[in-house]
């Protein structure tokens, strides 16, 4: 693995990078709000004169919408895109030379990049959006620990999928149709548009095999305390799970690509 | 003349080269559908626990999302310019742009041109023909006069908020996430606008009126007379909001200095 310090090293690099140019951020927190306050009447119109839907009232539903814009700022991160693009640049032959896991490293800048955002834009704008809708924030320090736990998860997972649409750019060549098909899928199965409870029961029973509801759902619904007790540690469970699992993949994938690899230029 | 025939040469260029990576080309249409899919998934998910949505129905919901998605399509096929500042400024490729004989942003729109999007116009005529189906709506003869007025005044709004959002990179060459937020705010437009308050509602009809590339004009088409006035503002707001963009951008490349090497 390297150096522990390079590592280390990455992350500051890349915060500071992002700190750098942050007043931008400040223009950002104010679309999120727009954007989480157009989805509080969308969802108000949807309740009607409905007290609760699967179980979550609309207040619970404002929390799960808002928390999971501003978690997506944390684990969120472009590094599929860069990769394909350092392939296509034939970077990545100068960065697999040098002494570091070119994976870690990249894994290394999207933390510090989703940390840059979750200092100077998800606290901020949590606070700010508190005040202007009515979300429900958890008294309970075990609740925001666990989601803290979670988030974790949901950064790693997340990552890893970012890697593997990377990867595959070795062998696509051309990868812009994959990462955007990517985006709109995680979008969609990872809970960030509607809960998964809300789909019906076949869809929910697909959703369960697959890493996307680690990245959005289970964070979400711990922080709304749609999850209690031991559904809590169940669902921590399974991002675990795919944490771990997915590493197989990721370094399968990787082996057969430095094998075969072509460098397009550069 | 001359734009034409430039036009024509960039676009079986930009065919030639797609069709060198056939893989991606397909994947990527593909996600096209997948995406105008999610979109669809989102409004029948949600009308599973609901019957009406502020007195519309799923039909009518459906309706307007397939008549956003054509102005949509055109406007995703010519103006790739959410990353017009990192592309273009950052990486000094805008002094290339000035030294071409024809408008910077025409050359942009055509450098940056993917054509592949147009099949969301497909997939729009689809979406619409069916909701319309259902409705039991009546075509007239003027319908689709009407319709391409509406289309085009929807994809000039989007183009032009996205052009004046692209024109700040003059003045200001930091990053920003703001275009691709922007893309979410654009979805906004495509519930019945009367369901926000009346800010929110304000911002989507007069500020960034995306409300004009779905909800509005599509109220023409379903009969919801009450709102015939903002509908047929539509393709006014186009006008409006496109020149003011050009004028932004014509005042920012003339302020454009150049990022150094």
């Amino acid at each position: 693995m390297g150096n522990f310090s390079v590592y280390v090293e990455m992350i500051r690099i890349r915060f500071l990078m992002m700190l750098a140019y942050r007043t931008n951020y400040y223009s950002g927190i104010l679309i999120y709000s727009i954007n989480i306050g157009a989805y509080y009447f969308l969802w108000q119109a949807i309740y009607g004169s409905q007290e609760s839907i699967e179980g979550m009232s609309v207040t619970q539903m404002t929390t799960y919408i808002a928390v999971a814009w501003m978690a997506r700022a944390f684990y969120f991160n472009n590094i599929d895109r860069e990769i394909a693009q350092e392939i296509q640049e034939g970077k990545v032959a100068i960065e697999m030379i040098r002494p570091y896991n070119y994976l870690g490293i990249k894994t290394m800048q999207g933390l510090g990049e989703g940390l840059f955002r979750l200092l100077f834009f998800s606290v901020p704008g949590m606070v700010i959006i508190g005040l202007a809708f009515p979300i429900d924030f958890s008294n309970s320090i075990t609740v925001w620990l666990l989601f803290i736990v979670s988030i974790i998860f949901s950064f790693i997972v997340n990552t890893q999928l970012n890697l593997l649409t990377g990867i595959l750019t070795f062998f696509l060549l051309y990868n812009t149709g994959l990462i955007r098909g990517k985006r709109v899928v995680i979008d969609l199965f990872s809970g960030l548009l509607l809960p998964i409870s809300f789909y019906p029961m076949w869809a929910q029973d697909i959703m369960g095999f697959l890493p996307f509801q680690a990245i959005s759902y289970i964070p979400s619904m711990i922080f709304t305390e749609g999850f209690t007790g031991a559904e809590i540690y169940s669902a921590l469970g399974i991002q675990l799970f795919w944490c771990f699992f997915l590493i197989i993949p990721i370094q399968l994938l990787w082996v057969i690509a430095k094998r075969q690899l072509i460098v397009q230029g550069g | 003349m001359f734009y034409f025939s430039i036009f024509f040469q960039y676009a079986s260029q930009y065919l030639k080269t797609r069709l060198t990576y056939r893989g991606d080309l397909i994947v990527e249409i593909f996600s096209d559908f997948l995406f105008q899919a999610v979109n669809l998934v989102f409004i029948l998910v949600v009308f599973g626990h609901t019957t009406l949505l502020n007195g519309w129905s799923r039909e009518e919901i459906i309706f307007i999302y397939g008549f956003f998605l054509v102005p949509y399509a055109i406007f995703s096929s010519f103006f790739n310019i959410w990353d017009f500042n990192d592309r273009y400024i950052v990486k000094g490729e805008m002094d290339r742009v000035l030294t071409r004989p024809i408008h910077s942003l025409f050359q942009i729109v055509i450098e940056r041109m993917e054509l592949e999007s147009m099949f969301g116009v497909v997939t729009g005529l689809v979406i619409m023909f069916y909701a319309g189906n259902q409705l039991g709506l009546e075509l007239s003869w003027y319908d689709p006069f009407v319709f391409l007025f509406m289309v085009i005044g929807g994809a000039f709004i989007y183009a032009g908020i996205f052009i004046s959002l692209a024109s700040i990179s003059f003045w200001s060459d930091s990053k920003t996430d703001i275009m691709p937020m922007m893309y979410n705010i654009g979805n906004y437009g495509r519930y019945p606008v009367d369901i926000y308050n009346h800010v929110i509602r304000f911002v989507l009809t007069w500020i960034l009126p995306f409300a004009f590339v779905g909800v509005y004009p599509s109220a023409f088409f379903l009969g919801r007379t009450e709102w015939y006035g903002y509908a047929f503002l539509t393709p006014v707001m186009g006008v409006i909001f496109l020149s003011i963009a050009i004028i932004l951008w014509n005042s920012g490349v003339k302020r454009y200095r150049g990022a150094g090497n």
